[in-house]
């Protein structure tokens, strides 16, 4: 168990700024991701909590302790890395004991351990097999095997599902999240996968540009993204975008687009300019009443649901509805949403307007 | 654009035969998706088609012609690989008016201006064409490929899994404009894939494969309502659609000779036990966004359902499960109508 507290951290690499002034506290025993596209900071982040990397600026707290500078092998943390390395030539016994060979640990205590690791691993069977003529799924099993024996305060992964096949990362999803519960470790996880990061998480810190833009539960992240980019990497499909220029008063619970008036939950603060109504897929529906019109572009079947596209003045977007209703492409129709899930943004900053849907609190 | 046949067409390769008799029908301008795992035979239909493969049985005909002996050349067909191979050297605009500039078309360069042009503007490549091929994204650079097939007219278009080597956003963004740029068209193509989305969200009609063999042909809403087997049904919707032992919950519906009952998330109902009832636990709560999956467990058999995100659940909950209208299938996994 452990928290893990980062505080301003900041760390550059010659001109470029990989991670600018984070600051976030992961709880004991949280499962914690750090999500984001390829060159976002997520994995410099994780690197520098582990000790492999040497902030720039900030520091890191275990537990109360700082700990930035201290080296990785001192902070009893546990690193799983992306490309699973188990020696060929050694059992699976072999290599899940061998972290606690180097740490003297006595016989009888790494039998015993390394027991209890395999059967939370469901690895007990394989023990005197050669990790050789492993599944990929067992050959994963037994590196986490190699990181849990040790029983640190922390995990640390680095993308650890990145290079098996979507089902079988489903599968193992499941199977770490329900580790996770057993061990009752602080796990902090690093991803590109939102799929990923929404399934396994307690928390998810959305990282875009060396900055965190939202720390969240996955739920919260989904309902009310703090910032358009948040939005749009979350879902799928993502979140929908109608632009405008208007504006909007604290107070107020309705926008003017082009002349239609809807319903937004009431606003708590003021904006005006190039505004933007973000829209899940599942809250629009057709209303032939509406003033509001978009065209059929695209209608893909999914069995229970479609997802259909439709043009509108003010941009593309996706709604979820069900299969049973039947939409024509080129179709002039209709559009109203639910109300109470509406998000506004200001396109400029690209940041969420308060609501009383949304308070604003990015790092809540 | 013309209609293709296959008839009992058998193709070994040592003493594995990689498809079985297979008979299947493209109509003109219609978009038929195969859809399998790795092995199933999809690729190997594709190259027997376009005449990369002979077939040691069967025929295949294009527009009613019997071409099983003729060359790929001859045979009117462009193939969309899934790994684009574009010419690094060429500008967009070179690589796509590449195959209307073969000596044996001898087209006018004004008609291949012309060609592109339309292509260019299909595929949202217009301001992209003086690039060097090399100087484009992974999804322009695949948006360039398909469109060196589209500029020429074929009979038919091959496409095989043009999309998988793309991110998510982008394969979704793709399907579309594929789908979109089909019907504009009135193409006829054939597309292999083992994406269930793929070919649910883009096909006229699915061709489910598996080992070689045609499991069954239809709309995705005939193959997804009424799966021929419980291969068929597995293999579409997401979450995957639960199988489970006839006598594991109670279906007084069930025709006889019902072995396993397939029940889709809409097939089950759930709620919360009462007095000691319980039939299952949720063992997981997995968070989708839009929706939670619900992982459960009924008797030692793992069920996976949806259910909307602001409902609290959690895992450790005590379950009623309930059948509605499941769909049952024999001993041999075929399905009985109920």
């Amino acid at each position: 168990m452990a928290e893990i507290r980062v505080d301003n951290l900041r760390k550059q690499f010659g001109d470029f700024t990989a991670v600018k002034q984070s600051s976030f506290t992961i709880e004991h025993g949280t499962f914690f991701v750090m999500l984001g596209p390829s060159g976002c900071g997520k994995t410099t982040t994780l690197r520098m909590i582990a000790g492999l990397e040497l902030p720039t600026h900030g520091r890191i707290l275990l537990d109360g302790e700082d700990v930035t500078f201290l080296r990785a092998s001192h902070r009893d943390i546990a690193f799983v890395f992306q490309m699973f390395a188990l020696y060929p030539h050694l059992s699976v016994f072999n290599n899940i004991a061998y972290p606690l060979r180097s740490q003297g640990v006595s016989r009888a205590e790494m039998q015993q351990r390394v027991q209890e690791t395999a059967r939370l691993l469901q690895v007990e069977h394989l023990l005197k097999r050669s990790v050789s003529g492993l599944s990929s799924g067992d050959r994963q099993r037994v590196a986490l095997g190699r990181a849990i024996v040790r029983r640190p305060k922390a995990f640390l992964m680095d993308e650890p599902l990145g290079a098996l096949d979507a089902e079988f990362r489903r599968l193992m999803c499941g199977e770490l999240r329900q580790l996770h519960d057993r061990i009752g470790a602080t796990t902090v996880y690093v991803t590109h996968d939102q799929l990923e990061a929404m399934a396994m998480a307690d928390r998810i810190a959305v990282m875009n540009h060396g900055v965190v833009e939202q720390v969240a539960t996955p739920q919260e992240i989904y309902d009310r993204p703090a910032s358009m980019f948040v939005a749009d990497f979350i879902g799928s499909p993502p979140m929908s975008f109608l632009r405008f220029e208007g504006a909007v008063r604290a107070g107020e619970r309705t926008v003017r687009i082009n002349g239609a008036t809807l319903e937004v939950p009431q606003q708590r603060e003021e904006a005006a300019g190039q505004l933007a109504l973000g829209l899940r897929p599942e809250h629009v529906r057709l209303a032939d009443e509406s003033p509001l019109r978009g065209r059929v572009f695209g209608a893909e079947y999914l069995g229970t649901t479609q997802i259909v596209t439709l043009n509108t003045p003010h941009g593309q977007l996706k709604a979820r509805l069900p299969s049973s209703l039947a939409v024509g492409i080129g179709d002039n129709v209709g559009l109203a949403f639910r109300t109470e899930r509406l998000v506004l943004f200001d396109t400029a900053s690209g940041r969420a307007l308060r609501s009383a849907a949304y308070d604003g609190d990015a790092h809540g | 654009m013309a209609d293709v046949r296959l008839s009992g067409v058998t193709k070994r390769f040592g003493p594995i035969a990689a498809i079985r008799e297979l008979s299947l029908e493209i109509a003109d301008g219609e978009l038929m998706v195969l859809l399998g795992p790795t092995g199933a035979g999809k690729t190997t239909t594709l190259r027997t088609i376009a005449g990369l493969e002979r077939p040691d049985a069967g025929r295949v005909s294009i527009a009613g012609r019997d071409v099983t002996g003729e060359p790929p050349a001859v045979r009117d067909v462009a193939f969309v690989f899934q790994q684009y191979s574009l010419y690094p050297h060429l500008t967009v605009f070179d690589n796509l008016a590449f195959p209307l500039r073969s000596p044996a078309r001898r087209l006018a360069e004004e008609e291949v201006r012309r060609a592109v042009l339309r292509v260019a503007e299909l595929l949202h490549i217009e301001s992209k064409l003086q690039n060097r091929a090399t100087r484009l994204s992974g999804g322009e650079m695949q948006r360039v490929a398909i469109g060196r097939a589209l500029v020429r007219a074929p009979a038919i278009y091959l496409m095989d899994e043009p999309l998988s080597s793309l991110d998510a956003k982008l394969r979704a963004e793709l399907r579309l404009e594929l789908k979109r740029i089909q019907s504009e068209l009135g193409a006829t193509i054939l597309y292999v894939t083992h994406d269930q989305i793929e070919a649910m969200t883009m096909a006229s009609r699915i061709g489910i494969l598996s080992e070689g063999a045609l499991v069954q042909v239809g709309t995705p809403r005939e193959v997804y309502e009424r799966p021929a087997n419980t291969y068929v049904a597995a293999h579409l919707g997401t979450p995957a659609i639960n199988l489970i032992p006839a006598a594991l919950l109670p279906a007084p519906a069930a025709p006889s000779g019902t072995h396993t009952i397939g029940a889709r998330t809409e097939q089950l109902r759930i709620g919360r036990a009462r007095n000691g009832a319980a039939k299952g636990v949720l063992k997981w709560v997995e968070h989708l966004g839009d929706q939670n999956h619900l992982h459960l467990e009924v008797d030692g058999h793992r069920l996976v359902t949806l259910a909307d995100p602001h409902d609290r659940w959690q895992a450790g909950d005590a379950l009623s499960v309930e059948l509605v209208d499941p769909t049952y299938f024999d001993a041999a996994g075929r399905r009985i109508a109920a």
